[in-house]
């Protein structure tokens, strides 16, 4: 079994060329639905439409616009947007190795693995230099008309290249100020941390099930033979507004356990 | 459904809101995107620049739909669909819709980042900030972060809610059957590798490195290419529509995602949705 790559590229630093295939390390398991015409049942499309005229506009006749802060608006073109476009290559541009735990995970937006394409050597040997480096390659390409930031980094003992996203995308903690209020009371502060203490655990990925897609799976299931759809009960806690008493109720609660 | 409908208003809307359980404790709060998307914006329009709006078409009834004649279907067989509603899918984990219920606390760097799916902040929903700064006080000296699952839009999440500098942020991570293993890829065993060739690469990473990674070298320069084209079309005055008198931009219409999250935080009451 292998997956299909979806891009080949080399990278290069100094006089040396890793080619590699790059592999999407995430699997699509969405339960995918169609929108249909409720009238009909049929598929529906989605179509561009000046609403003031309600006329449907072909895509190819289709143009761009920027609004500016002043309000005018700049049309642009398909071809003017594809004259911008980056253009096309295989090369996989070295920026900089980092220290390991340099980039921090809010850049991260979709892991991909980078696998050998034929040179099976100098991939293996780049593999083990990254390894032993304790670093991190950050990276620059251009896939699909568009140009990408990434980090490579180990992953299962294999390099993994983490795209990332845009400086100007990212919002940091550093723009936004902490909620503010009265001192919090010592007691509860202690409190709270004794529940944490008692709710630890390790972080094991295996333990997480999606359950919510396998209930949706099962509902097409019954639907599709025709059953009766039955109503989850519904589960209703008892909170209350009062965090001392709720925390001193739940400390109790999972002492009892 | 319905509500991906438009977009009808520029204020950032919490992608879910709800309550986060931490014991007999709830907090009710609204999570916002910590991703801004796309810095430059482009709306699609006409020929002579008339904006335009999707909807979806019916090709047997030739015409366009609204909003609520459309229904959700799951292909089973050639050209046949089982209809499932909105209310069908809510009733299917009600409570995990509303509600986050931290039942564990791991320790901050045992979650592997390829698990990350998307980051967000958490504002509190009330005016009241006490349970929210408790939470991520204690979190914070506890260098734990809480593990939950949830449904959002339809669709369940493992999520981690961490805090820093006293602000809680969540990441949603993918189950682990999302992620594919090296071994499902067809990535090669590893084998020894060649010596000369490995210690030439480790000098070469070695020269090629530096100490503290500097976000400005993210730059999106496409973005920056179409700027510029936009300010070279305005300066030779082509393809320009000056705004009309009568629909004037409103600026108070536009609302930064760091303005909303600001007043958010500052425990500013909510502004209902839709």
């Amino acid at each position: 079994m292998a997956a299909r790559a979806i891009w080949k590229g080399i990278l290069s630093f100094e006089d040396i060329e890793v080619p590699v295939k790059l592999y999407s390390a995430v699997e699509d398991r969405n339960v995918r639905f169609r929108l249909l015409h409720g009238k009909d049942k049929e598929p529906v499309r989605q179509t561009l439409i000046n609403p003031d005229s309600g006329k449907t506009v072909p895509y190819d006749q289709t143009r761009r616009a920027f609004e500016a802060d002043d309000g005018a608006r700049v049309l642009l073109s398909h071809d003017e947007l594809d004259a911008i476009k980056p253009e096309k290559s295989r090369a996989i541009e070295l920026l900089s190795f980092l220290p390991s735990g340099s980039i921090d995970h809010r850049w991260y937006d979709r892991p991909y693995y980078l696998g050998p394409d034929n040179k099976l050597q100098v991939y293996r040997a780049f593999t083990e230099a990254l390894c032993n480096s304790d670093r991190q390659g950050l990276v620059r390409w251009v896939m699909r008309n568009k140009e990408y930031y990434g980090a490579i980094r180990m992953y299962e003992n294999y390099p993994m290249l983490m795209s990332l996203r845009y400086q100007s995308e990212v919002v940091s903690v550093e723009e936004l100020q902490a909620p503010r209020g009265k001192p919090l009371d010592k007691k509860e502060l202690t409190m709270a941390r004794q529940l944490i203490g008692m709710l630890e655990s390790e972080f094991q990925p295996e333990d997480y099930q999606d359950e919510y897609r396998q209930r949706v799976l099962e509902l097409i299931d019954r639907k599709k033979k025709g059953g009766r759809i039955g109503r989850a009960p519904r589960k209703e806690r008892k909170r209350s507004d009062d965090v001392s008493a709720a925390l001193e109720a739940s400390l109790k609660g999972l002492k009892k356990e | 459904m319905a509500e991906d409908a438009e977009e009808t208003t520029h204020r950032p809307r919490p992608f879910w809101s709800g309550i986060v359980a931490f014991g007999l404790v709830s907090l009710p709060v609204s999570l916002f995107p910590a991703n801004r998307g796309k810095s430059v914006r482009l709306s699609m329009v006409d020929q002579e620049g008339h904006t335009l709006r999707r909807r979806y078409y019916c090709d047997k009834q030739e015409r366009t739909l609204e909003q609520d004649e459309i229904v959700r279907g799951y292909p089973v067989d050639e050209d046949r669909f089982v209809i499932i509603e909105d209310e069908e899918l809510e009733a299917l984990a009600p409570e995990k819709t509303r509600e986050i219920d931290l039942q564990r606390f791991v320790p901050r760097h045992e979650v592997n980042p390829v698990f990350f799916e998307r980051g967000y902040f958490l504002a509190p929903d009330t005016a009241s900030t006490k349970a929210y700064r408790l939470l991520a006080r204690s979190m914070e000296e506890e260098q734990r972060v809480g593990i939950a699952t949830f449904v959002m839009r339809e669709k369940e999440y493992i999520i981690a809610i961490m805090s820093e500098k006293g602000i809680l942020r969540a990441e949603t991570l993918r189950f682990h059957d999302e992620i594919r293993t090296p071994e499902y890829v067809g990535l090669p065993t590893a084998e020894e590798a060649d010596e000369k060739l490995t210690r030439k690469i480790t000098r070469a990473i070695k020269k090629h490195s530096s100490k503290t990674f500097d976000p400005a070298l993210l730059e999106d320069h496409q973005a920056r290419q179409l700027l510029d084209l936009v300010a070279s079309k305005r300066e030779d005055d082509t393809d320009i529509i000056e705004p009309a008198a009568e629909d004037e931009v409103a600026d108070d219409n536009v609302v930064d995602l760091i303005q909303v999250l600001k007043e958010r935080l500052e425990g500013k009451p909510t502004r209902k949705a839709g």
